[in-house]
């Protein structure tokens, strides 16, 4: 319709071919700013995103090489960043797929059956998101932690997680938390429960129903989850930063080791392993937009939060 | 749908898995939030509120709620247009563009907080060119708005992106015909259909704002009363080992969190009656 009202104004033709229709129509004249006005608001959006966007991304590479490739790679294979590299690995490597269990657990359980309470389920799983991740540290050194509810049991006990791995591995599980369930929950509640009474019916099993059924229909939101769960997993700053105690080449992780290199003003080794990081963002971008433009009918809703 | 899952019994894994979920939801987040409102109680709300008032927590609670606020004040007319020009124009880089936007949800809090301070520190990248006349953003609370709205910006385009393509072109048409201005059409048309997602981003973006660590502290400066945010006084407190102190603020901030949640829901509940989506 709207096409037709551009034709008939005929002010700004209509070029843009094999465009999506939002684009088509906004050409017309009578739903869309004027030139000028609209010259003003793209250069304001544009001056915008490049400065407060591309602008951090481009400083963190510059900075990098700043003094040059020889001094990059010397500050990357330092003793204690290589133990924060694999530190940063291995935190990921046990805290994702423990979200991602969660997630399918708790998916299944949701979206596939009816039960009261299920609204205030999801509020609480998405209760990580809403708390400040230093409050998230804090929570487990109150409970953990020697002056905590059970430090004094894990003392005799010698257990540590506090000040030690196990703590940065549950802080970083926390801050993760609802990444990949709620991703899955929204997606699999969409699709209902057809899929699998059909593949029970046949006489498969429960388990194989959802290996051949509900995952195949699930892995590319599983994926869109796991790569956003992983980005923050390695990244995640403040909750680690808390219960780390950050002891070089023990409990310091990939961004703890960033800061104690700026705050030694050892300013381009810590952007040297900044990039890296930069680095893990940009590719995570890359992948969520391809499964975005690739795969959007396979992921939940439009509307994203984190 | 609906009728379908009502037939629980059909599918296994109910037990399972719905014991599963509570089982480590408890363990990871019900729990441990337990102990903070355990210590918490042990305090009494006067004592929280003593602990809140004391000059320099009140200082620092008010730095990170007030900047919070400016900062999801900004994005949103400044999220509001971005989300505006990358939903209705066509033009070189929107596309690049469109997926920067998610920067800040994948770049690690502290690289961006490293990134702004060489770009805004009085000899980095921007900051060379204002020294001169007299501004300073990094190490003042200018530099914790600055990083505030880098952190909340994706929360109000991607709020509000959605509902700019789902709008009715045939309300601006019909707006147009009637004689309304552009502007008039914008401001009486438009807005009023995008408020409640510019609120819920809004919402979310202060949020976040309040509850952000790691892009804040190398640009902010951290001086007490000034430019030391609630977060870090937090971690001071643990490293003071007064775990009241830290506890206090930590509630104060988990409260404001669960009011805000709150206040997200409302104006999701109040868009969904008045117009009748999200």
């Amino acid at each position: 319709m709207s096409e037709t009202l551009a034709d008939w104004a005929e002010a700004r033709p209509v070029t843009i071919e094999g465009r999506t229709k939002a684009h088509v129509k906004t050409r017309s004249p009578v739903t869309g700013e004027g030139p000028v006005l609209a010259g003003v608001l793209i250069a304001i959006a544009v001056i915008f995103l490049l400065l407060f966007l591309v602008l951090p991304l481009a400083v963190v590479f510059y900075e990098a090489f700043a003094k040059g490739v020889g001094a990059y790679f010397s500050a990357l294979s330092t003793p204690d960043a290589r133990s924060a590299i694999w530190l940063t690995l291995t935190v990921a490597a046990i805290a994702v797929p423990l979200n991602i269990l969660f997630g399918l657990a708790a998916a299944w359980a949701i979206a596939k059956f009816r039960f009261p309470g299920k609204s205030f389920l999801i509020t609480l799983i998405d209760l990580p998101f809403s708390v400040s991740p230093v409050v998230a540290g804090l929570i487990y050194v109150l409970l953990f932690g020697a002056q905590g509810l059970l430090g004094p049991w894990l003392k005799a006990h010698d257990i540590e997680i506090i000040f030690a791995v196990p703590g940065i591995v549950l802080a970083t599980v926390f801050v993760t938390f609802p990444f990949v369930a709620r991703e899955l929950i929204a997606l699999m509640e969409d699709q209902g429960t057809g899929d699998e009474e059909v593949a029970l019916s046949l006489g498969a099993t429960g388990f194989t129903a959802f290996l051949r059924v509900t995952l195949p229909n699930i892995k590319w939101a599983l994926l869109y989850g796991v790569l956003l769960c992983n980005a923050r997993a390695m990244g995640e700053f403040g909750a680690v930063s808390v219960v780390s105690g950050h002891i070089r080449g023990k409990t310091n992780t990939m961004p703890l080791h960033v800061e104690i290199l700026y705050n030694e003003y050892n300013v381009a080794a810590a952007f040297a392993v900044a990039s890296l990081l930069a680095l893990l963002a940009l590719v995570t971008l890359v992948l969520k937009t391809v499964l975005e433009s690739r795969f959007g009918d396979e992921l939940p809703g439009k509307s994203r939060r984190h | 749908m609906s009728l379908v899952s009502q037939r629980n019994s059909i599918l296994p894994g109910f037990g399972l898995t719905l014991g599963y979920t509570l089982l480590y939801l408890g363990a990871i987040v019900l729990l441990p939030l337990a102990a903070l409102v355990l210590r918490a109680s042990s305090l009494g709300l006067s004592g929280i509120w003593q602990i809140a008032m004391e000059p320099r927590t009140f200082a620092a609670l008010r730095t990170s709620f007030s900047l919070a606020l400016a900062a999801a004040g900004i994005n949103v007319v400044f999220g509001g247009i971005v989300a505006w020009v990358l939903s209705r124009y066509e033009f070189p880089g929107r596309r690049l563009l469109d997926a920067a936007v998610d920067l800040p949800f994948a770049l690690p809090t502290a690289v961006a907080g490293i990134a702004l301070a060489a770009i805004y520190a009085p000899n980095g990248w921007i900051g060379v060119w204002l020294a001169p006349l007299g501004w300073k953003i990094a190490y003042t609370p200018l530099g914790i708005v600055v990083a505030l709205v880098f952190i909340g910006l994706p929360f109000i385009v991607r709020t509000v992106q959605p509902v700019i393509a789902e709008l009715n072109l045939d309300l601006e048409e019909a707006s147009a015909t009637l004689g309304a201005t552009r502007y008039q059409t914008l401001s009486r048309v438009i807005l009023p259909t995008l408020t409640p997602a510019l609120l819920t981003g809004f919402a979310l973006a202060f949020a976040r704002g309040v509850g952000e660590y790691g892009s804040v502290i190398f640009v902010a400066g951290n001086l007490p009363y000034v430019s030391e945010i609630a977060p870090l006084l937090i971690i001071v407190k643990l490293e003071e080992f007064n775990y009241a102190g830290a506890t206090a603020i930590a509630t104060v901030m988990l409260g404001a969190s669960f009011f805000i949640l709150l206040a997200i829901n409302l104006i999701q509940a109040w868009s969904r009656r008045r117009l009748g989506y999200v």
